[in-house]
């Protein structure tokens, strides 16, 4: 340890340190020009010159350069220092007169006019650049001349061979004198942040975006310095954990495996190769995930809506669909892509709300297909709220001369040629195979398809053609996020049944010690202040927080960690919960969401029980918040660490309980999807009951011939039922009827009756699936039900090799009978597959026949697509037609048949006379209410069942241990319907396969002796935890199952008497912090 | 000349929403007043009478309920 004076006061400092680094650290400041934290001080600037008074005589040094010695005296202010520094500057103003940076200087220390001859430079030869280039290895630069002839340059000032481009010498030039493009020839690239798809640029070591998991920065090798010149290592420098290793590299490693899941994505088309839309010319047209990234609080702009060119809000904003998808001019993707119809429709509306003065938004596209869950309401939604849908393909963007606007021309409905100027353009980008899923797949052995996704069949929607390996997500088609989380989750639950004989060889199962006994202690907190790097150090000053801590009731210990995360924080912290006894223990750094259970489970293994902990929130909600003003958030830090200590002291252990599973499933409903679920957990040895209402298996696909890819279902089906028959796990009650249902996750106890009333069964289940299906509609209009030879969708398979429909030599079909209409506004999902598949094979059968399809917008969507290109190529006719024109279904005097459509290209009316007629007839579920309210999940607008996350959790509810799938979730084919179908079971295995869960501690209880029994709690549990039970005759109290309580605490507030509370959130505690927080 | 008035405000936040969302305000960097002590509670349903007077009977300015 040094001991010097400075400015007067007497201070402390390791042997080796500088006067400037000293200094700083005691909030002193030097200027300086020439000093960087990245690189060696070099003294050659002089402003950072202090006096120094060795004892005998005064001197100057430069403070950057001039180590600390025992009984030194320093002064960085004295009136020479300044005067020094003030001269210093007119003479860098004299050089660079005309210089921002300089002349900023020269007012900051109050320095007039220079008295020298002025030059016109902007060098003020700090050195920075030359010093960094040597840092980052490529020597490119140095100092050449001498005296006043001295300049920064490179060899033979020509372009410099060595130099990499790094750019740092631009970087970090203070006064803009350093250009690159004087240095070096070669093309100097941004590095583009692929997350913000290009619109901003990224550095060479990077967190790839907000969310990455894990959440730690990575280095891009092709880019880092390092690793192209072997210097550099400038990153090392600053992380104050020592964390970046440059001297890693990439390692082979060999698993062993028992099934593989292909994962691997897509890549979004490319459209630079559609000339005429002007992507890659006009910065005003920009893809679909380039606008996502606009839209997005994290993006570029932080959210707000402006163009890339001028950074200006958009007035008028166009989308044009379908580019990369049902397309094979510009590129071999004749699929359609699925999403796009849906994810242009919400940026219409995001874009709209974004929009501070409007905004006019149009949507060109050739059908619009919103045919998910809720997504048909959606679109309805954007139309009323000024969403304009203009059906036409867009040939060509132009731009508009002098402006940098758009023009698009199209031709509108009404036939009449439009051009319309837009200030921005949206391209709806559809979705494409990886480029490395070929040789992947290759690699595995696995077939891809024409459009290079992984061959699957509908029968087997996860399978490959290879076995053990599986296929996920958009890898084996295009699809949205509900479904591609569907076949994740069945991809895991095929790989599980594969595997089901290793269940549980390669557990490591993790022990804690004994836990110990606190209940007799005085209450002994420890309290640790984490610094979080410099996120929470850099405001709030812990060293205050750290003493003012020591002066809290109850609190014996304190300590500040630079990272109370780490894994060696981690262990320390365990060990010095055992040397101090503490038997509570406070850690005031980021947020408990996301890190209370990693303290707790550091708890766990220093013998505590997890409840005694408490986390004081000085990151998320005061550093971060507050960086501004450092002495409110060191405040705010005290309180919060004062309220996390007086709830502290009040901790109580709780018990960690669990509940024991019973391995088995009630699935209700036996069609293709609760047969599905139930053989995927049978494979797994979990035991599965069928309810079936009717007195046979199958369900909806019972009426089905083929699947949109021409597989035979009733094969299908009777392979599918006799392996549910044969299997000894799986026990089909027929006839069978729900009638009441109790208990909770991991132990449900269900009734239900057979054959009407005859008999009734008790069913002790661990999870329950519905699957219970959903039914076609039984249509009021076009003559159903007056004609014979009117049919719905399915009775058309039925009736297919009748006279009447072999001979036939005109057929129609009829769209949307009963789906998207006000009164049932779902789009019904498979019937436009289905009419154009039998439109298809009519036309093979016969192909001299008429076969018109009567719709309002075609949505094969996916690679059903392929079907929609082959009935045109087959001469089927598309007659569109719309709500307000429906067309009109008659008998004529003869007996026949004629229907009347507005014809969309003629606009006037035609009349077809088909020899039958198909109508798609809408899917919807019947008497759902009773089972939604018996299993407590709720129903959708459409009354389909509501799952929890549409998106992220397609297959669970929110009351724990109920799932759903196939059609009773959403109308779908039979491929979809299988996917959900094994997703449902996998997710249930989660939870049967486990002995016991564990259930949250955080719950109600009741105290008997104050409770009255009046129901009050009873009344404001959403979640049916607490019962009024007898315990002595006309005596009742109110217990809470324990399993069923999700901790939300309303049952403490509803009782009267105060005998029901919740655990660690008790009154007390919650007091305790209210009075903490105000007491100062 | 006294200190300008300084309100102090207790805010209750359901963790599930509002203190998530709090978190989110630092994450994303949004300054706000320094007046705000957070009581993080499991579910606003949790919030009895009993903890509203308690703060405002200790010297609270405004409670904020959030959930």
């Amino acid at each position: 340890m040094v001991t010097f004076i400075l400015n007067g006061r007497e201070v402390k400092a390791e042997e080796g340190t500088t006067i400037l680094q000293v200094a700083e650290a005691n909030n002193i400041y030097i200027p300086t020009l020439c000093n960087h934290k990245a690189l060696e001080p070099a003294g050659l600037c002089r402003l950072c010159t202090v006096e120094l008074f060795d004892g005998r005589r005064k001197r100057f040094v430069t403070s950057c350069n001039y180590p600390v010695w025992t009984g030194m005296e320093v002064n960085t202010d004295s009136e020479e220092v300044i005067r020094h520094r003030k001269m210093l500057i007119e003479l860098l103003w004299a050089r660079c007169p005309n210089n921002d940076y300089v002349k900023h200087l020269a007012e900051q220390f109050e320095v007039d006019t220079p008295r020298f001859k002025l030059d016109d430079d902007d060098c003020i030869l700090c050195g920075l650049c030359v010093r960094v280039c040597e840092r980052i290895g490529a020597n490119a630069i140095d100092f050449s001349g001498r005296g006043t002839e001295m300049e920064v340059a490179t060899p033979f000032e020509t372009y410099s061979e060595a130099c990499v481009a790094c750019g740092a010498c631009e970087f970090i030039c203070p006064t803009g004198h350093i250009k690159l493009s004087e240095i070096t020839d070669k093309e100097v690239q941004p590095i583009l942040s692929e997350y913000d798809a290009g619109l901003t640029g990224r550095k060479p070591i990077y967190v790839p975006y907000a969310q990455a998991v894990p959440n730690i920065p990575a280095i891009d090798r092709s880019k880092c310095a390092h690793f192209l010149t072997g210097d550099c290592k400038i990153c090392a420098d600053f992380c104050p954990t020592g964390a970046i290793d440059h001297s890693q590299v990439d390692e082979e490693v060999e698993l062993e495996v028992g099934a593989i899941v292909l994962a691997t994505g897509f890549r979004p088309f490319d459209p630079t190769q559609y000339d005429d839309y002007g992507y890659a010319k006009h910065p005003n047209v920009v893809t679909s995930v380039e606008f996502e990234r606009i839209l997005s609080s994290s993006g570029p702009w932080h959210g707000h809506l402006v163009r890339p060119s001028d950074e200006k809000e958009p007035k008028k904003i166009a989308w044009l669909q379908c580019v990369g998808s049902r397309d094979i001019n510009h590129c071999d993707n004749g699929y359609c892509s699925g999403v796009c119809c849906m994810y242009a429709v919400k940026e219409a509306m995001i874009a709209k709300e974004h929009a501070k003065d409007g905004l006019d938004t149009a949507i060109f596209y050739m059908d619009m297909r919103t045919f998910g869950k809720e997504f048909e309401q959606y679109y309805n939604r954007a139309q009323e709220d000024g969403v304009r849908f203009v059906r036409s393909r867009i040939h060509s963007v132009d731009p508009v001369p002098a402006t940098d606007n758009l023009l698009l021309g199209y031709v509108n409905e009404a036939g009449e040629a439009v051009s319309e100027k837009f200030d921005m353009v949206v391209l709806s980008v559809g979705m494409e195979a990886s480029p490395g899923v070929t040789e992947l797949a290759k690699k595995v052995g696995a077939d891809l398809n024409h459009y290079n996704f992984a061959s699957t069949s509908s029968f087997n929607p996860v399978e490959t053609s290879k076995p053990g390996v599986y296929a996920c997500g958009l890898l084996q088609g295009p699809k949205d996020i509900p479904l591609s989380v569907m076949e994740a989750s069945a991809a895991a639950g095929a790989a599980a049944s594969r595997l089901a004989g290793s269940r549980y060889t390669l557990i490591k199962e993790k022990t804690f010690p004994e836990e110990r006994d606190v209940s007799a202690e005085e209450p002994r907190i420890g309290v640790f202040v984490c610094h979080c790097g410099v996120n929470i150090s850099s405001v709030v000053r812990i060293p205050e927080v750290v003493e003012y801590a020591k002066t809290l009731p109850n609190v014996t210990f304190v300590q500040d960690n630079l990272f109370s995360c780490s894994t060696d924080a981690q262990a320390q912290l365990v060990d010095i919960i055992k040397q101090q006894n503490l038997n509570r223990v406070v850690i005031s750094a980021c947020s408990p969401r996301t890190h209370e259970p990693l303290f707790q489970e550091t708890l766990r293994n220093s013998s505590l029980n997890k409840y005694l902990f408490e986390q004081a929130n000085i990151r998320d909600q005061c550093s971060w918040v507050h960086s501004g003003d450092r002495d409110a958030a060191t405040e705010k830090a005290k309180d919060l660490v004062r309220m996390a200590v007086a709830r502290a002291a009040l901790l109580e252990p709780l018990p960690l309980p669990s509940v024991t599973v019973n391995p088995a499933a009630l699935v209700i409903g036996g069609g293709v999807a609760g047969m599905t679920c139930a053989r995927t957990l049978a494979q797994q040895g979990f035991k599965a009951h069928i309810v079936e209402k009717s007195d046979s298996l199958g369900g909806q696909a019972s009426n089905l011939k083929k699947t949109w890819r021409g597989e035979n279902i009733p094969k299908f089906l009777k392979s599918l039922v006799n392996d549910i028959n044969r299997d000894k796990n799986i026990e089909v009650h027929l006839n069978g009827q729900v009638k009441e249902t109790s208990g909770f996750l991991g132990n449900f106890k269900t009734t239900i009756s057979l054959n009407g009333d005859e008999s009734i069964r008790e069913i002790e289940h661990g999870v329950t699936v519905l699957a219970t299906g959903a039914h076609p509609t039984v249509p009021e209009e076009y003559l159903y039900g007056k004609n014979n030879r009117v049919f719905r969708w399915h009775e058309l398979d039925e009736a297919w090799d009748t006279d009447l429909v072999k001979n036939a030599t005109s057929a129609v079909f009829i769209q949307c009978v009963g789906s998207r209409e006000p009164e049932r506004p779902h789009c019904s999902k498979i019937c436009c597959t289905f009419s154009v598949q039998k439109a298809v094979e009519l036309k093979e059968r016969n192909p001299q026949m008429d076969v018109y399809i009567v719709y309002r917008d075609i949505r094969t969507y996916g690679e059903r697509e392929d079907l929609y290109k082959e009935a045109r190529a087959k001469g089927v006719i598309f007659i569109r037609y719309d709500l307000d024109n429906k067309p009109v279904v008659a008998e004529t005097d003869d007996g026949g048949l004629e229907v009347t459509v507005v014809d969309h290209v003629l606009q006037r009316p035609i009349t077809l006379k088909p020899d039958f007629i198909t109508l798609a007839s809408a899917i919807e579920t019947r008497g759902l209410e009773e089972l939604a309210q018996m299993f407590k999940v709720p129903l959708s607008q459409d009354n389909f069942f509501m799952e929890v996350h549409m998106k992220l959790r397609p297959v669970d509810f929110a009351n724990d241990g109920v799932f759903v799938c196939g059609l009773a979730h959403y109308p779908k084919p039979i491929d979809e319907s299988i996917a959900q179908a094994q997703a449902a079971a996998a997710r249930a295995a989660t939870i049967l396969a486990q002995k016991r869960i564990e259930v949250e501690g955080v719950v109600s209880t009741v105290d008997e002796s104050l409770c009255r029994g009046c129901g009050e709690c009873v009344e404001a549990c959403p979640y049916g935890a607490p019962e009024l039970v007898e315990i002595s005759e006309g005596f009742q109290v109110s217990q809470i199952q324990e399993a069923l309580c999700k901790g939300c605490g309303a049952c403490a507030v509803a009782c009267p008497t105060g005998a029901a509370a919740i655990r660690h959130f008790t009154d007390n505690e919650v007091l305790a912090m209210i009075e903490a927080a105000l007491c100062e | 000349m006294t200190a300008e008035f300084e309100p102090k405000i207790i805010a209750f936040c359901c963790n599930w929403c509002a203190y998530a969302g709090a978190d989110l305000a630092g994450v994303s960097r949004i300054q706000y007043p320094p007046n705000i002590r957070v009581i993080r509670i499991m579910c606003s349903s949790r919030i009895s009478p009993d903890f509203i007077l308690k703060a405002f009977q200790k010297g609270a300015d405004g409670i904020l309920v959030s959930g």
